[in-house]
């Protein structure tokens, strides 16, 4: 509809002021309609500046002022020592323990040490907040600090002394191959998976790119890595043809990044690896979208710090179920069914963790293991799931997410039961409020295992364990189907 | 001069004196040596005023893993809220008691329960209550799953309930039962109608 025939349909609904009135309105609705679409998409990113010490690691806004970008001079060096400072007229006098400095509002020239110092644009005060220009930091800071300073602009990533963390990054020639990074400190990067890469963020550590910010490897699997610094921040992109799992050792000082197990079987024949005590090994899937799907997710339960129940004096809940989770994920496989094994060690993984790993493997069905002192036979769970957790559109609450799934998990579990029973196991198909079920997006179950008589040694005999493991993998291959149509 | 059968009569009265008092010494010396009672974990509270009422309480059974009604009569008080409170600890004495279908470790306790509108009751527990109690998945279901029920028997309009430790929020009670969500007091119900079912 063109502009002047808007008008006409609008315009009598104003009276005898019909076309100016009508004129108005239309030109302020357009603009509003403009200023919202401009505030939605045009957001932009936060501008941060990473400061990186002995006394403290942080991240601080910096500010667009006359096109230059400000920092706060005392939020600056705050958390690098005692400080003060005070406003005296447009003059702002500005301690750093015993070093003194002096700034005028509107003015490039300061004193700092009794010694003039000229600030690459003007310092600005606002409401009493002394602002001192980006560009500066290279030069202001060691005169104030005494010390020497590394700032990267085009980064905003600012290192005071030798706090800088190096790392060599090296892929080993195994089968499959690993690639070894070693840093000079502990690191805790935040890992996040997209399709062809393995993504670690160093947000509150001051690591800093090897020679080159490009490493290229000799490896089909693992062929190159790149480092990113921007806005604070830096990161690790490693590609990769398949899936790839991070595990931190060595106090977090090294971080080892190779296939996930299943897929190492596929890439070549591997040795069985052990893997060193209490590493953490995040199964994180990256890889194409077409990288192989799991079946099953098995979730040994508990591990670590966290040893679940004292089954007899010596016997932890934990370490029978990282014995049953090992023998289910080898009858599944045998089964062709591919298992994930979300603990292959005596790691310590939070129920949140245990949930996001396995809603991010997208298999047919997680089933937590438990074991316990009390009854007999073998206990199936589904969710209990628990009140007030609503669902909002697209978004699954979190504490509800099993809901959608209830009576696929349900239906699973009825048919593991009967499986059982079949096997003369004595089973119960039953509901509890078990974390982390109810966070799951696919069928889950928990199987709570119980000794085969009052003897608890039991609970750990290869041979009950290969029984039920057995009879377990043999319920859930007869429900595949049903399963997979639904994934 | 002092006849010798009065002095003899002296000496011997002087010397069984002072083998009582030796005696007597020594009976204090092993009375202070006996322990003394240690000290009630229970609380000390009023006694209840109110009428003698039958109420159905939902009590759990380890050796089949079910959990079944039993009438009792309790004494009651008028107000709402304290009449949970009595329910509630009438349900956890009981297992507190030696020959408890499903014990409880000496000492633990309701500290209170605040029914709060609408239809929310928060259940307190004392730190003995969730650090004693045995863990694995069915065995803490059940302790769950009965205070819940005998809850929401005996209280009209409790719809959702909430577990508190000592007033804090915990995520499990003894590392396997959930109890950093609300409990949906008819979901209860049907885990309790499917332990029956299953037994």
């Amino acid at each position: 509809m063109r502009w002047s025939k808007l008008l006409r349909l609008v315009a009598p609904a104003f009276g005898r002021r019909g076309r100016p009135a009508a004129i108005w309105l239309l030109t302020f609705t357009t603009a509003i309609l403009l200023a919202s679409a401009l505030l939605l998409y045009s957001t932009p990113e936060e501008k941060r500046i990473s400061i990186y010490s002995n006394a403290a690691n942080f991240s601080l806004p910096v500010l667009d002022r006359n096109g230059d970008e400000y920092i706060g001079l005392l939020e600056l060096f705050e958390p690098l020592g005692a400080v003060s400072a005070k406003t005296n007229g447009n003059r702002w006098k500005f301690r750093y323990y015993d070093v003194e400095s002096e700034f005028t509002a509107g003015q490039t020239r300061a004193r700092i040490r009794s010694v003039d110092f000229n600030l690459p644009a003007n310092f600005l005060l606002e409401n009493g907040r002394g602002l001192v220009p980006l560009s500066s930091l290279a030069t202001l800071m060691p005169r104030i600090l005494g010390g020497p300073v590394t700032f990267n602009q085009n980064s905003r990533r600012l290192f005071v002394g030798n706090v800088a963390v190096h790392f060599t990054a090296q892929v080993n020639k195994t089968i499959p191959p690993k690639l070894v990074m070693n840093f000079t400190a502990p690191v805790n990067p935040m890992i996040a998976t997209e399709p062809g890469q393995l993504r670690m963020a160093f947000n509150h550590e001051a690591v800093v790119a090897p020679g080159s910010q490009a490493l290229t490897f000799d490896s089909k699997v693992i062929p190159s890595a790149s480092f990113q610094e921007n806005n604070g921040s830096a990161a690790l992109i490693v590609a990769a043809t398949v899936p790839l799992m991070a595990s931190f050792t060595n106090n977090g000082r090294t971080i080892t990044i190779e296939p996930v197990p299943q897929v190492a079987a596929q890439v070549q024949s591997p040795p069985s690896v052990p893997r060193p005590p209490n590493s953490f090994a995040l199964p994180l899937v990256a890889g194409s979208p077409a990288a192989r799907r799991y079946f099953a997710v098995v979730d040994p339960s508990h591990g670590g710090e966290e040893r679940g129940a004292s089954l007899s004096g010596q016997l932890a809940e934990k370490d029978v179920t990282l014995a049953f989770g090992r023998r289910l994920r080898q009858e599944l496989e045998t089964r062709g069914l591919a298992t994930l094994l979300l603990r292959d060690n005596d790691s310590t993984l939070s129920l949140d963790q245990r949930a996001s790993l396995t809603n991010s493997a997208h298999a047919a069905i997680y089933i937590c293991l438990h074991a316990a002192s009390q009854g007999d036979g073998v206990r199936v769970y589904t969710a209990l799931v628990p009140a007030e957790t609503e669902s909002r559109g697209p978004f699954l609450s979190w504490d509800a997410a099993q809901a959608a799934f209830q009576l696929l998990s349900q239906s699973a579990g009825t048919g593991l039961v009967s499986e059982l029973q079949g096997k003369q196991i004595k089973a119960r198909s039953l509901i509890t409020p078990l974390r982390p079920l109810n966070n799951i997006t696919t069928a889950a179950l928990a199987v709570e295992v119980s000794p085969p008589s009052d003897d608890m040694s039991g609970l750990n005999s290869p041979a009950y364990q290969q029984f039920i493991a057995g009879a377990i993998a043999g319920g859930l291959a007869n429900s595949r189907d049903k399963l997979e149509a639904r994934q | 001069m002092i006849p010798r059968h009065l002095f003899i009569g002296v000496v011997v009265l002087l010397i069984v004196a002072l083998g009582m008092s030796v005696y007597v010494w020594r009976v204090r010396g092993r009375v202070d040596r006996v322990p003394t009672p240690g000290a009630n974990a229970q609380p000390v509270a009023p006694p209840v005023s109110g009428a003698n009422e039958q109420v159905t309480i939902y009590v759990a059974y380890d050796d089949v893993g079910v959990v079944r009604p039993k009438l009792v009569r309790i004494t009651l008080p008028v107000g709402r809220q304290e009449r949970a409170v009595e329910i509630l600890r009438s349900l956890v004495n009981l297992y507190e008691d030696r020959f408890s279908p499903h014990s409880l470790a000496a000492g633990s306790e309701i500290r209170d329960v605040y029914l709060v509108e609408p239809g929310l009751a928060i259940i307190d527990l004392n730190a003995v209550f969730a650090d004693s109690h045995r863990s694995g998945v069915l065995v803490e279901e059940l302790t769950i799953v009965s205070l819940v029920q005998t809850l929401a028997a005996n209280i009209s309009g409790i719809t959702r309930v909430k577990f508190l430790v000592e007033g804090r929020e915990r995520d499990t009670l003894a590392g396997h039962a959930d109890l950093s969500n609300f409990y949906d007091s008819s979901a209860v119900t049907r885990a309790v109608a499917q332990l029956q079912n299953t037994q």
